[in-house]
């Protein structure tokens, strides 16, 4: 047991050599609570609560679950041309956005491949807010500045945001003990940027990364601490708990969510990944327009792995279908509220039909398994 | 942390228990189970394996984390804890009840460390 062989969560890559851990506003908070600490993009993040990731990940799906996600990068674009930015730089179509909605888009390079995958805020013409993953911001950041044109202007405010994500099917129930229904964000994808909860000044938007319903928080870094208690307060008849990062990444792997570093990388891009809803071939140029086109048709896929043999299939494991080499697995668990094991795969699209039967290799072992469709999960 | 006086540790956190007739049972300590949380697969050896002491006898996973555990004793496999195979949860909610396999003629141990001196080694490895 000492020489632990994986924990998924403890991956050094993801540690920027040279630059020092960081804490979110919510740390002291984090240890007060029991959670386990582990370093995850450049920040100290608890991966679990002593309640487990299974009882974390099934107060998501039955009640509600509090996250820190404080360490998530938030970039500012404003000016005359911060529209025609965004347009330029991401793959999705920010033209139509009304104020108050929200937008997912990944980022390409030139070949088509992921920068990263980030959300859009538009809070006014003229202004939006954009929220990258921690492990890429300074890369994002540097990426954005490079491709900057005309009158727009970016700022890095991520330092000075705390952001909570309350999951869960109960978590409007609960907000709605703090704030009056017209406060509360109605659709899927949308904010309302200043409501005063509990005197804390908020954004509130209905997302999230767990494929449940709920909201994601942000307020001010220092008032953090007070938004995390009172809700957790307000919360607790109704079975909310706090979460930790074993449960985020437990849920967002049900519900088929991608996850930088994983499923998108510099080389395997949002096509191969599926995520044609976000990708916009046909508004003006874009970077990695070209790049996106050049690798039509595709030749690999992200597919959904089922266990159906005995064991648990892990990221970078190889996938064979009978002796042949067919593609490799780049995230895998066992998936809580299902019970059962996945994972998800790139596979050559002549190999990713439903039902296809496939074996994973897991440390040397052949674990049989079958090619189903994503998402594992849907509420 | 839960450390019977009754037991024998090694310094991977698996417990032996010996009993009278020179066999012994092997499992996880509670130390080993809270550091790898909810554990949902075990992977066991057969019935008749040879195992030999400091390596491999399987391995356990959690929704988080593999490890391999680690046989204290060289001998041969007599019984593996098959209930096992469909509640690894067992391990994490009775660790000292949640025995692994069952060793018979063993012919060599690891050091084993009593339960004082095993918390010890905990401490200095937190």
């Amino acid at each position: 047991m000492a020489r632990l062989r994986f924990a998924f969560f403890v991956l050094p890559i993801l540690r920027k050599k040279g630059s020092p851990i960081k804490k979110t506003p919510l740390y002291d908070r984090h240890v007060d609570l029991g959670g386990k600490i582990v370093p995850f993009a450049g920040y100290l993040l608890p991966v679990q609560y002593p309640t487990g990731v299974i009882a974390e990940h099934m107060a998501v799906r039955t009640a509600a679950g509090l996250f820190d996600v404080s360490h998530m990068g938030e970039l500012v674009f404003t000016g005359p041309d911060a529209l025609k930015n965004l347009n330029h730089m991401l793959t999705n179509d920010f033209t139509n956005m009304t104020d108050g909605q929200v937008r997912y888009s990944p980022m390409c390079n030139d070949a088509g491949g992921c920068v990263d995958d980030l959300i859009v805020y538009k809070v006014r013409e003229g202004a939006y807010l954009v929220v990258v993953n921690a492990a890429n911001k300074d890369k994002d950041a540097a990426w954005m500045a490079e491709h900057l044109f005309g009158d727009c202007k970016m700022e890095d405010i991520s330092d000075t945001v705390a952001q909570v994500a309350l999951q869960g099917p109960s978590s409007k129930e609960i907000l709605l003990k703090l704030v009056g229904e017209e406060d509360l964000p109605k659709k899927y994808y949308s904010f309302i940027p200043q409501i005063t909860v509990g005197g804390i000044q908020c954004l509130i938007s209905r997302t999230g990364y767990t494929g449940e319903s709920g909201y994601e928080l942000y307020c001010a870094a220092g008032e953090g601490p007070a938004l995390w208690d009172l809700l957790l307060e307000t919360g607790k008849d109704l079975g909310l708990i706090p979460c930790g990062l074993g449960a985020r990444d437990t849920l967002r792997l049900e519900a088929a969510m991608p996850l930088y570093g994983h499923e998108l990388t510099d080389d395997v891009g949002p096509l191969e990944a599926g995520l044609d809803f976000a990708i916009k071939l046909n508004k003006d140029d874009f970077i990695g327009k070209a790049g996106l086109e050049g690798r039509l048709p595709l030749t690999r896929t992200r597919v959904g792995l089922e266990v159906t043999g005995r064991g648990i299939v892990r990221e970078h494991q190889d996938v064979y279908i009978g002796d042949q080499l067919a593609g490799q697995t780049t995230s895998g668990t066992h998936a809580p509220f299902l019970g059962k094991a996945i994972a998800m795969a790139y596979l050559s699209p002549a190999d990713a039909a439903v039902g296809t039967q496939v074996e994973v290799d897991v440390r040397g072992r052949r674990v049989p398994c079958k090619v189903v469709p994503l998402p594992f999960y849907k509420r | 942390m839960n450390t019977p006086d009754h037991l024998r540790y090694t310094k991977s956190h698996e417990w032996i228990l010996f009993a009278d007739d020179g066999t012994a049972k092997v499992g996880l300590t509670d130390h080993a189970q809270d550091a790898l949380g909810d554990l949902v697969f075990v992977n066991l050896p057969q019935v008749g394996d040879a195992l030999t002491c400091g390596e491999a006898l399987g391995d356990v996973e959690s929704v988080k984390a593999v490890s391999d555990v680690y046989s204290p004793v060289t001998g041969t496999v007599k019984a593996v804890n098959e209930d096992l195979l469909d509640t690894p949860e067992a391990i994490n909610s009775d660790p000292y009840g949640a025995w692994l396999v069952e060793v018979e003629n063993i012919t060599d141990q690891e050091e084993l460390l009593d339960a004082a001196a095993y918390q010890d080694h905990c401490a200095q490895e937190d």
